[in-house]
């Protein structure tokens, strides 16, 4: 088996257009959140989000290219290109061959589908353009990564709801530890906030209409965010011989369903796989010093996911760090993971934990430490990144400093 | 505008050229156009025209709309246009 690290990221989202910008933001506890500027939003009740603001399109990818790039594909390639420009890996031969693009995303090309519906739904066209199918896709982003970077490897986009980046990150690690592929390029992307993704997320009755406050007692609910988070997960050795800079390493992972309910949250599901990331990693759970929480500011999730690490952690949950950046950036559905991992990734190189903002009340149901409202600068050797999705499924990693 | 100089108009702007480096004795292959640029140049055709062209990319000679060249496609929507028109 061999060590897998990370020698590139790269995002895009709320906070900021690049990592070093989204890091600034984490560190100053700055909010991504407001109004969403999308079309017919007076028709919406859900009226906030994380969205993407100042992002042009023109100028990064050429006249064909943007017709064939629907906003979750083109927030992918930017990530990917910031995260494969710092590991400074260019794919010939052999190396090619063998590396791909795992990638999660939960909804494929909303915005198309939405643009097209429309169409031909309320304005009654007859006749969609030819690129509807390959824009919308789930897959498209994670094929155009392949094609951009010369990535002939196994290449797949997983789909698992707000675990999507999780497992897709999980399947890179096993390749990568396996020796499968010598690197693996991973992640996650989401572009929701279009009329119909919003209207649908309304439906559900667990939107806020003012603010995601994970952890407090006055939680209520999540707020959508959009974007993309990629990394390179390259084998240590590969990585070391290249003289490559390390971000964190990637030392374990687990997944597990909860088997009971389609959206309802399972302390026991959550548990399993929180303590299954331990054992893989090889960590001791006092080793750990941070948890990125699902924390999705949800009534349901924030409870279930306190009293799960409880149960895991024993008395060092007391000692622990558990925050959720989604109050930061909204929850990025598919993407959601992938964007979180860059607080881990932060803590375990700079020493400096993201804090839970918006947190106003304490409630005894999260009586955690949840880094409430300012960042705080810790030595940290190893963290987990959670993702619990409706549906059950849930995928936790374990990551080490290096 | 005359239907061949649209339909030249539209090819042109597919393969990234200027009108007048597309002569009626063009293929589609000259131009550099791919399969996926002759269904989106169809697509521009329907939606200039409002005609519907019968083309299945499957098999494109199965249909009587002849897209060997330039002059080839625009004798075949001069007839839709007829045939389709009111």
């Amino acid at each position: 088996m061999k060590r897998v690290v990370i020698t590139g990221a790269g995002t895009i989202n709320a906070l900021g257009h690049n990592v070093p910008d989204t890091l600034e933001a984490m560190r100053e506890g700055r909010c991504g959140i407001g109004a969403i500027d999308i079309r017919d939003v007076d028709r919406l009740a859900i009226q906030i989000g994380g969205q993407v603001k100042g992002f042009e399109a023109e100028g990064l990818f050429n006249r064909q290219q943007m017709s064939l790039y629907d906003r979750f594909t083109q927030f992918t390639l930017v990530a990917a290109r910031e995260a494969i420009g710092q590991s400074g890996l260019e794919f010939h031969g052999e190396l090619a061959a063998k590396s791909g693009v795992v990638l999660g995303n939960s909804g494929g090309g909303m915005t198309t589908l939405d643009d097209n519906y429309r169409s031909v739904y309320e304005d009654g066209k007859n006749r969609v353009h030819p690129f509807v199918v390959p824009k919308l896709m789930n897959n498209a982003a994670a094929s155009h990564v392949s094609m951009e970077f010369n990535l002939k490897g196994p290449s797949f986009t997983v789909a698992s709801a707000c675990a999507s980046s999780n497992h897709a990150m999980a399947q890179a690690f096993q390749m990568v530890r396996s020796g499968m592929a010598p690197v693996m390029i991973t992640g996650g992307s989401e572009s929701m906030l279009c009329f119909g993704g919003v209207k649908a997320w309304e439906g559900l009755r667990v939107m806020s209409k003012d603010a995601c406050r994970p952890f407090s007692a006055n939680r209520n609910g999540m707020v959508q965010g959009e974007g993309a988070g990629v990394f390179v997960f390259e084998a240590y050795e590969h990585a070391k011989k290249r003289g490559a800079e390390i971000l964190a390493e990637v030392a374990g992972f687990a997944m597990s369903s909860d088997a009971s309910d389609i959206v309802m949250p399972s302390k026991q599901g959550a548990a399993r796989a929180i303590a299954g990331a331990l054992q893989d990693a090889g960590l001791n759970a006092s080793d750990v010093c941070y948890i990125n929480a699902h924390g999705t500011g949800t009534a349901a999730n924030d409870k279930t996911e306190c009293a799960a690490v409880a149960d895991v952690f024993g008395a060092h949950a007391d000692d622990l760090m558990i925050s959720s950046t989604k109050s930061m950036h909204g929850h990025l559905i598919g993407g959601t993971g992938a964007v979180e991992l860059l607080a881990c990734i932060m803590a375990l190189r700079d020493g400096v934990v993201a804090p839970t903002i918006g947190y106003e009340e304490p409630d005894p149901e999260c009586a955690l430490d949840v880094v409430p409202n300012v960042a705080r600068e810790a030595r940290v050797d190893a963290a987990l990144s959670n993702a619990f999705a409706f549906g059950g499924l849930n995928a936790v990693l374990a990551l080490k400093r290096v | 505008m005359s239907v061949k100089d649209k339909v030249i108009e539209i090819i042109a702007e597919q393969a990234v050229l200027e009108p007048s480096d597309v002569t009626m004795d063009s293929t589609l292959e000259d131009l550099g156009i791919d399969s996926l640029g002759l269904v989106e140049s169809i697509f521009a055709i329907e939606e200039a025209f409002d005609i519907s062209v019968p083309f299945n990319a499957n098999e494109p000679q199965a249909s009587d709309f002849d897209i060997s060249s330039v002059a080839s496609i625009v004798r075949g929507i001069e007839q839709l246009i007829s045939e389709q028109a009111g």
